[in-house]
């Protein structure tokens, strides 16, 4: 059994900060263990950009996010051990992980859940019909579609509008498939409106407020879904169910704080949430057990669950030091702007302030805190532009996630993705931020590899 | 003829009961082959139900479906343990809400013990709730031989079994013909294939009218009744230690909406009982997912909606009609215009428990007409495979040591690892469906729903096994998981 002053279990973007954390505020041994063969949680299959604006200061694709982030962690000396499963955590802070090398037991002086959270299933919501194959949470489809390479159809709906079915909507797309439609029961959608803007309305892909799957059809796989208008409480009114025929339903209906552990250990959870409770100090009702990020309350920005696995950890380590603990960072911080954009209004997205700015019909910039604002509306007003992230397939026919070197013409992100999709690129490593194929559109962008 | 063979028995379905006559026919020299129309095993009734292993009071003594639970709950035990199956002996609980079903559990009472069942007691409000205080009730009926199983693993391991013993299995065969020959026996076609043989067993279940009648027997007519279930996301121990049934209503179809803990450590909730049309319309229903969440919580009022990790049907394959409800004895019989063919009709519930009983029969009857000798290398039992999750720390040690894949969660809820998966994909029947590796190793089961190891399992399967991505089914052939590579 070896012994660790803080012990980290997850590592994703809370886990990593919380492992830094913890060693720059004094912990001699911190250890890691995430379960996947490479730490970065669920950033490793966000090959989108939108990260980093806060804790960067630059716009970053979900996979440069988790190298930065992972650098910063082994920059600061934490040993990770990935491919660890934690399989047992106990008050007294005895840690179990099981690897391909054995089961290995630790003694932690202070621990940090940041066990992340899952996507609310089919099951879960309990929507009737036949159980066909092609229905799919959307962060599964995520990992099958930039991770595996493997397609999980063609004709598509999407139940939910929370961001990871925003951003597959937009995914799929770029990949081919046909977007029919994304529904949404309640009158607003659920997912962020930089994304409602760039992943349904660039690509008008229609959204369906206050309506829902109220059934499923086919025997093997699933040939279509019915859609019915609902009322403020989710109810269906009769009469207005309607089919449409599709071959796949994505599921974006929620996230759930992922909390076995914490409870084999015993840590009070909120009924309601399932999310671990804390203090202001971010420790658990077990002391010396600490939580931070989506398993404690989903989160909209992986920077936010960064910001607060930081202070997870530098209270672990305060903790074992026998020191006093410091405040978290406030939550008011994370309330982004949700739900459907204004007409003619955007969203800057150059700075985490993340200003509306719109355009009068005089051509001035209304809304925004900098010149940079004024310049992205004009731009936005005139011809909007964005940053094309995807993947190339290697010789081995894995798949590397790229992003161009700048923004491209919107209206032609959907021409330049699939002349990617033919394209292969030698196998081996190739650094983060290298060229990968030289101005391929003839536009003077490269793509760059985002790995 | 090419692709024709020859057999002394043909068994037709690949549910319990067929396997369970596989599994005994291979203790003798005879040859035997299987047909199933699905691609894999259990497809039908015989994996979706309820799990439990029934006492046998509900039926009429003297009737088949009552000697021949009683008989295979008795000897269930031993048999799980030479297939190396899960089986536990819970207990179950009836639950009287009013004195009319006090009045009816005792007449179960002596209806049990005149077929045989064991151990039968009625207990108070004050007993029912020092054994079980989570429950509504004024009083209940205890049967402490009940117990739940694995159907699926329980099928999976007699056809595994059997074929280890001899038998052959013909999976995606469904049976299109049957001619009776001029010099007896019959010449069978099942998937493009003709398979020559004196014996057909008649185990297909909700088809074993329409097998009966394409060998010209057409007397016959089975009822599909659905029954829904919910289930629950993993409980503690003492959540719900054993069945509580509410007590039987006349002229229903089934035992009514009762909760069951599995042997995984969930509970199942249901089940419905509602005659359809269609044999093969296994969807849920709005109307009745919400009033069997109702009748269940009227047992356990604790009980709450965010449980619910999922949903499935069962068709049972019933005799009596609707309107009429209830049950009709067992057929098993080899008919007198139709020498030769053997049929099972109207195999529902207590048709897994008494299973083992029935194949018995069905050796009896064809033994009246064929010697069968006994085999001497006939091995009655069958390894599964090892459980990491079963283990504690030193033995998933042990594990880990003799294969590293056993130290590679591939099924975060349920804990099932690269090992297991790897052994279920590669099982003796040569299945390869998603649901084929669900059930065998228990992956993607949990409250995730596969949202986690499905990606890892379709890898492996695509490249380590060598199938392309549109060759991996969820079920059948009509249900593929994915549409290709995406570049």
């Amino acid at each position: 059994m070896e012994r660790y002053d803080v012990v980290v279990i997850g590592g994703g973007p809370g886990g990593l900060a919380a492992a830094k954390g913890a060693r720059e505020a004094g912990a001699e041994k911190v250890l890691l263990l995430e379960r996947d063969s490479q730490a970065g949680g669920i950033l490793n299959q966000c090959i989108h950009d939108g990260f980093g604006l806060h804790r960067y200061k630059t716009m970053l694709t979900g996979t440069e996010y988790a190298l930065l982030a992972r650098s910063e962690a082994y920059a600061a000396g934490v040993k990770v051990r990935t491919g660890a499963m934690v399989t047992g955590l106990t008050r007294s802070r005895i840690v179990t992980a099981v690897t391909r090398g054995g089961v290995f037991t630790y003694m932690a002086g202070a621990v940090v859940l940041a066990t992340g959270c899952r996507e609310r299933t089919r099951g879960a919501i309990a929507i009737p019909g036949s159980r066909p194959a092609g229905v799919y949470t959307a962060g599964t489809a995520q990992n099958l579609v930039n991770c595996k390479n493997l397609m999980i159809g063609k004709r598509v709906v999407i139940l939910g509008s929370g961001d990871i079915g925003l951003i597959m909507a937009r995914r799929l797309t770029l990949e081919g498939a046909q977007v029919l439609a994304v529904v949404e029961a309640r009158e607003a959608p659920g997912g962020l409106e930089r994304n409602v803007t760039q992943c349904l309305n660039d690509f008008k892909i229609p959204l369906y407020l206050r309506s829902t799957a109220t059934k499923l059809f086919g025997t093997g796989r699933l040939t279509g879904v019915e859609l019915s208008t609902v009322d403020e409480k989710g109810q269906p009114f009769p009469g207005t169910a309607r089919r449409v025929d599709c071959d796949t339903l994505l599921l974006s209906v929620g996230l759930i704080p992922e909390n076995e552990l914490a409870s084999l250990a015993g840590v009070a959870l909120d009924p309601l949430t399932n999310g671990v409770q804390t203090d202001d100090y971010l420790q658990t009702s077990i002391p010396g057990i600490f939580s931070c990020g989506n398993c404690r309350r989903v989160m909209d920005l992986a920077d936010f669950v960064s910001a607060q696995g930081q202070a997870a950890g530098v209270n672990a380590a305060r903790f074992v030091q026998k020191r006093s603990l410091c405040l978290m960072p406030a939550e008011s911080s994370d309330a982004m702007a949700k739900g459907m954009p204004k007409a003619g209004q955007f969203t800057c997205v150059l700075c985490p302030r993340g200003c509306r700015v719109r355009t009068t019909i005089l051509g001035h910039v209304k809304g925004n805190r900098c010149e940079k604002g004024a310049a992205y509306a004009r731009q936005e007003a005139k011809e909007p532009k964005r940053v094309l992230t995807t993947t190339l397939k290697r010789g081995d026919g894995t798949l590397l996630a790229v992003k161009s070197s700048a923004p491209v013409p919107r209206d032609r992100l959907r021409e330049f993705a699939a002349r990617l999709q033919t394209m292969t690129i030698p196998a081996g490593s190739i650094a983060c931020g290298a060229v990968v194929l030289a101005d391929p559109f003839g536009i003077g962008v490269d793509m760059v590899a985002a790995q | 003829m090419a692709g024709e063979k020859r057999y002394d028995v043909l068994i037709i379905g690949g549910g319990a009961v067929g396997c369970a006559v596989a599994r005994e026919l291979g203790r003798y020299h005879c040859s035997v082959a299987l047909v199933e129309r699905c691609a894999d095993v259990a497809a039908g009734a015989s994996g979706r139900n309820s799990a439990v292993v029934h006492a046998g009071f509900n039926n009429p003594p003297g009737s088949l479906m009552a000697q021949m639970c009683v008989e295979g709950n008795q000897g269930f035990a031993a048999l799980c343990q030479e297939l190396d199956v899960p089986y536990k002996k819970t207990g179950k609980l009836l639950l009287a809400l009013d004195l009319g079903d006090m009045a009816t559990l005792l007449r179960l009472q002596t209806q049990g013990e005149r077929s045989g069942c064991r151990g039968l007691e009625l207990l108070g409000e004050e007993e029912l709730h020092a054994l079980l205080p989570q429950v509504e009730g004024i009083g209940a009926m205890h049967s402490p031989e009940t117990g739940i199983c694995d159907p699926f693993l329980y099928t999976v391991a007699l056809a595994e079994n059997a074929l280890a013993n001899g038998a052959e299995f013909f999976l995606k065969h469904p049976v299109t013909a049957i001619q009776r020959q001029p010099e007896g026996g019959f010449a069978v076609t099942a998937g493009g294939k003709v398979f020559h043989t004196r014996f057909v067993v008649n185990c297909a279940g909700l088809s074993s009218a329409q097998v009966a009648a394409l060998a010209g027997v057409e007397r016959y007519r089975i009822y599909p009744c659905r029954g829904q279930y919910f289930i629950l996301d993993q409980v503690p121990k003492d959540y719900l230690p054993m069945p509580v049934y509410p007590v039987p209503k006349e002229g229903e179809g089934g035992l009514g909406v009762h909760l069951t803990p599995t042997v995984h450590g969930n509970v199942l909730l249901g089940p419905s009982a509602e005659y359809i049309d269609d044999p093969e319309d296994t969807a849920s229903t709005k109307e009745i997912l919400d009033q069997l969440f109702q009748q269940a919580q009227q047992l356990l009022p604790s009980l709450e909606r965010g449980q619910i990790i999922g949903a499935y049907c069962g068709l049972r394959p019933k005799q009596t009609p609707p309107g009429k409800g209830g049950y009709r004895d067992f057929v098993i019989r080899e008919e007198a215009d139709c020498r030769g063919l053997i049929n099972l009709i109207g195999i529902e519930s207590p048709g897994l428990t008494a299973s083992l009983p029935i194949a018995r029969g069905v050796v009896g009857l064809i033994g009246q007409s064929m010697p069968l000798a006994e085999k001497e290398d006939f091995d009655p039992t069958r390894r599964g495979i090892p459980r990491f999750r079963e283990k504690n720390a030193q033995g998933q040690a042990v594990l880990i040591a003799r294969d590293p894949d056993y130290g590679e969660i591939f099924c975060r809820c349920q804990k099932v690892t690269k090992a297991e998966i790897r052994q279920a994909i590669e099982n003796p029947l040569g299945v390869r469906t998603l649901s084929g590796i669900k059930y065998r190793a228990w992956a993607t089961t949990g409250r995730c729903s596969g949202g986690y190891c499905l990606p890892k399992i379709a890898q492996l399967l695509t490249s380590e096994y060598g199938l392309a991505p549109e060759e991996l089914f969820y079920r059948e052939e009509n249900s593929p998981l994915l549409t290709g590579r995406v570049k």
